[in-house]
Order: structure tokens, then sequence, then C-alpha cells
């Protein structure tokens, strides 16, 4: 085929957005990973992420974290422009180390939990969240 | 009435467009067992065998029952629902005297509870004015006549809240709308626009919520398209939505230029849907996708 | 402070003392992400609740950190121990400086 302009652009921007897309989000989630644990290893025990497999829109996403014994949990959305999504700070008075809220997700995507328990170690659990787009725009 | 069939390459296409891509969505066809109550309360009626008129369905369904758990889940509690917050907004508005006579809607109705039962058989034939009138209709009339205030935009915030209001006492209660005597000429022109194919896609309201509810439309569970949650929050939009604003998407994604909010096309159709609903619960405000 | 926004909370009024409760709070904001733009292509400024801390008597439930990606009306479901009678306070804190504040009184029998 012959290779016009357009062309050139078009596979031009594709691979721009292939190549930094992906990478620039993997790398701000590494960072507020890092951030939040200061580069502890990170458990898979004592954390629980409850989120639906599927969400029939992407701005009202039901989430709950539990992990008993964590002074903080830190929410984090893979996919989303900034993966930032919150972080549960638990005082003396809780009577548990769980809380749900309902966060927006840009698309199909890991949330990911962070736990910082008591004793200064980490857990970390992970789910993906399918997004659907609606059929109608009504 | 004679019902318009598709020619056969736009049928074909619809049927494709509707029931091709289900692959990613856990809903299977057709509407879930789930069952609603409220607050653990209110029984409300999401299943139920078709009014009489209706030809070609046997059984109607809330679009509750075509929703995921997680966004059933939000409307079967009131502080789970955000659109309680616009309810508790048109209470503050029932009991504040607007207007040059110097009422409130209080005034004349007391508690909003008496209303209860009003939303179930409106849209409803006024016999003074001659005309079917919404719900919306209605309060404007009341602020125009009775307070002697400004009239609400059709659609507008305090509008939709008050509608919200006025739906939330009457949970529960069967959609009970009368379709004949003085009604009927009305209802069977909103008949008429429900099997009317509009816009660039050639879609009517039958389309898709009598020939294909329960199934795919790319990633959205299609539902009857009933009326009886309305107005409903929708978790697109985070607002409440009237049903007007409901037919007005709905029309201009068949790429077609649409009627008008409070038009008395709409005020028709509004008529003929809630007939569908007949034997269905009031269940507004809802919460859909 | 950002239009019509207004706090609900659900706490049961009274309790055992040392009892373990729910509280669901929801407050009507629009959690502007800073991410949309407006018909003429800018960009509609960030403008969200960014803080929300709970207290019993002075001393500290949760303390969350919020950012763009909580839903408009943000909604928070945790529970509370309640050591005696008293009261707790709710706070959300806006980008903008304002500060929206609750209170709900339990009673311990």
């Amino acid at each position: 085929m012959t290779l016009t302009r357009r062309h050139t652009l078009l596979a031009g921007m594709a691979a721009a957005t292939a190549a930094l897309l992906p990478l620039r989000a993997v790398a701000s989630v590494d960072e507020a990973i890092a951030e939040f644990t200061g580069g502890a290893d990170l458990g898979s025990e004592g954390i629980t992420l409850t989120a639906p497999e599927i969400a029939e829109n992407g701005n009202t996403v039901p989430i709950e974290v539990a992990a008993p014994g964590a002074t903080a949990i830190m929410l984090l959305a893979a996919g989303n422009p900034n993966p930032d999504v919150g972080t549960f700070n638990f005082g003396p008075l809780a009577a548990s180390q769980r809380a749900s809220t309902r966060i927006r997700l840009a698309g199909t995507q890991d949330v990911i939990a962070i736990a910082k328990m008591a004793d200064g170690s980490f857990a970390r659990a992970s789910q993906e969240v399918k997004v659907t787009i609606g059929g109608c725009g009504g | 009435m004679t019902r318009a069939f598709a020619p056969g390459l736009t049928t074909a296409l619809t049927a494709v467009a509707l029931a091709g891509f289900t692959g990613a969505a856990a809903a299977g066809p057709g509407p879930d067992e789930d069952q609603l109550v409220i607050n653990g309360e209110i029984e409300i009626v999401t299943e139920a065998e078709a009014p009489a008129h209706m030809e070609y369905v046997d059984t109607v369904y809330s679009g509750w029952r075509f929703r995921s758990d997680e966004t059933q889940a939000v409307q079967m509690d009131d502080f789970d629902n955000p659109a309680m917050i616009w309810v508790e907004n048109a209470m503050e508005d029932w009991e504040t005297v607007e207007g040059a006579a110097g009422e409130s809607c209080a005034s004349c109705h007391g508690d909003v509870e008496e209303l209860r039962g009003v939303r179930a058989v409106y849209p409803k034939w006024n016999e003074e004015a001659g005309e079917v009138r919404t719900l919306e209709m209605q309060i404007n009339d009341c602020r125009e006549t009775r307070m002697e205030a400004e009239p609400w935009k059709y659609s507008g915030g305090d509008m939709i809240n008050m509608t919200a209001l006025i739906a939330s006492v009457s949970r529960g209660m069967p959609v009970n709308v009368a379709i004949d005597g003085p009604a009927q000429s009305t209802w069977e022109q909103g008949q008429e626009l429900y099997y009317t194919r509009f816009g660039q896609l050639e879609l009517s309201c039958a389309n898709c919520h009598e020939d294909n509810y329960g199934m795919m439309i790319r990633a959205d569970h299609l539902s009857q398209g009933q009326i009886n949650g309305f107005p409903t929050y929708r978790l697109k939009n985070t607002k409440l939505n009237s049903v007007h604003a409901r037919f007005r998407g709905c029309i201009r994604d068949t790429r077609a230029h649409t009627f008008a909010e409070g038009s008395p096309e709409f005020v028709a159709l509004e008529l003929y849907v809630a007939s569908r609903g007949n034997g269905l619960s009031v269940e507004g405000p809802s919460v859909r996708n | 402070m950002a239009d019509g926004v207004k706090p609900r909370v659900k706490v049961p009024k009274t309790a055992a003392a040392g009892e373990a409760i729910t509280i669901k709070t929801l407050i009507s904001h629009k959690m502007e992400s800073g991410q949309r733009k407006d018909g003429d292509g800018n960009t509609i400024p960030r403008s969200i609740i960014n803080r929300f801390v709970v207290d019993f008597n002075g001393e500290n439930v949760i303390d969350v950190t919020l950012e763009p990606a909580i839903s408009t009306n943000p909604y928070f479901e945790f529970e509370a121990t309640v050591p005696e009678s008293g009261e707790f306070t709710f706070k959300w804190f806006d980008d903008d400086g304002s500060v929206y504040e609750e209170t709900k009184a339990v009673e311990v029998g």
C-alpha cells in the first residue's frame, strides 16, 4: 500500500499511544505503592478486596476493602489517568479495618488495595473489574 | 392497532446489533429472579401479568430486574440511594411558601403522605382542563393557579426533585393509569408513537423494549423500558432523570430530531408507556445504570 | 463552598458499650475530577472533597484521603466502636477550603 501522510500520522500516533500510556500508568502505580510501603515486600494474606466482576457503569463502582489489624488501606485503579483512588486510615475507635465506597473506573482494569499492618508489614490484593460500555447514550 | 413491521434488511441488522455481542456480559437473557424490598419493608412488585391491552408481551418487568446486583443494591436502602438527597431537598420546597397567594404545597395538602397514591394514577385526565396531565403539569398548575408562583421548568431540578418526593410516598402501590374514557384518544396517540420508527436508525420504542428486552445491546442489558421507577437516579450521569428526558435520550439515539419535554407527543407517550406498567409497583426514585 | 453540598449520615441512636456499629455517610458533591473538558475544550478545574474524618468524643474512627477517582456524591460505610455515650463528628474537607460538618449523638444504654 502507499504510505500517505495521513497513514503515517495515524501509525505514529497509535505507536506513541501504545508505547507511552501503559508504561506511564504502570510506572505511577509502582510509584504510588513504593511511596506507601517505602519499598517493603508485599504479602498477599490478610487483605480482602471486594469488587464487581463487571461494573454496569464506570462512574459508580462499589468497592469494599478489609484487612483485620491494618492501620491503613490504600486503593489504586491501575488504568485510570491518575491511579490514586484514596486511603483509609483507621483510628483507635474503628471497630474493624473494613470500609466501602464507590469509585470511578475509566475502563476495564485492575483495582489494587494495599494494607499497612500494625506490625509494619504490607499486603496486596487486586481484582480486575470489567467496565461495560452502554449500548445507548440515552 | 396494526403493527408496522420492518423492512427485512433493517430487522436483520437490528437483530445482529442487539444480539451480537453478548460474550462479555454476565447477565443472561431476560430479567433476573431477584426480589425488591426497599428498607426491608416496602415490597415492590417487579413482575406482573401484562395488562390486557398489550398484545405482544405476556409479563411485564420493572427495569430493576435487568440491572446488576450492585446497581440493584443501591435502590434497596434509602440511605444508599443518592436520589434521596433530592427528595429531602424537595421536602423543604414542599414547606416553602412561594408566590402571591402566600401558599406552600403543605398549605393545601398537609403532609406529603397525603399524596400517597397520586403517582400511581398519573398521567391522568383533567376534566376541567380537558386534557391528559402529567404529574409535572399538575404541579405547575398548582404553582400557577393556587400559589400564584412561577411555574418550574418541565425537567428542571426543582420539578424533578418534587416528582421524586411525590413518587416516593407511593412506592409499593400498583401503577394504575386509566386508558379509557376521555383519556383514550391521548393513549392511542401514545401507542402510535411507541410503534413508530424514528431517526436514521429507524427504531421504534418497541424494536428495543418489546422485541428485544432481556437481550444485550452492546454491553447493556435491555429492559422493557418501563417507567414505574421514574424519576430515576442514573449512575451514568449521577443525577435524577425524568421520564421525558429519558424519552428524549432514546429518540436522539435513533438519530432523530426529538420532541420537547412536556410536549403533547411526550405526554401521550408517557400515558401509553405508563399503562404498559399497570400492575407493577411505583418504585421512584429508582436507581439505574 | 461548592453548590448544593449536603451531608447525610446514618448512625444508630443507641448502642451497647463497646458495641461495633455500622455507619454510612453520603455527601452530595460533584467531585469534579479535573479530567473533564467543557464545551469549548477547556479543562474544567478539579474541585473535590479531599479528606473525610470521623471522630467520636475527640478520638479518631477513620480518616480518609480522597482522590478524584472517588465517585460523585461520595459514599462511605465503616464500623465504629462506641465506648460510652457521646457524639460523632463528621468532617468533609473541600478543595476550596470549605469544611462541611455533621454531628450525631449516640446514647449508650
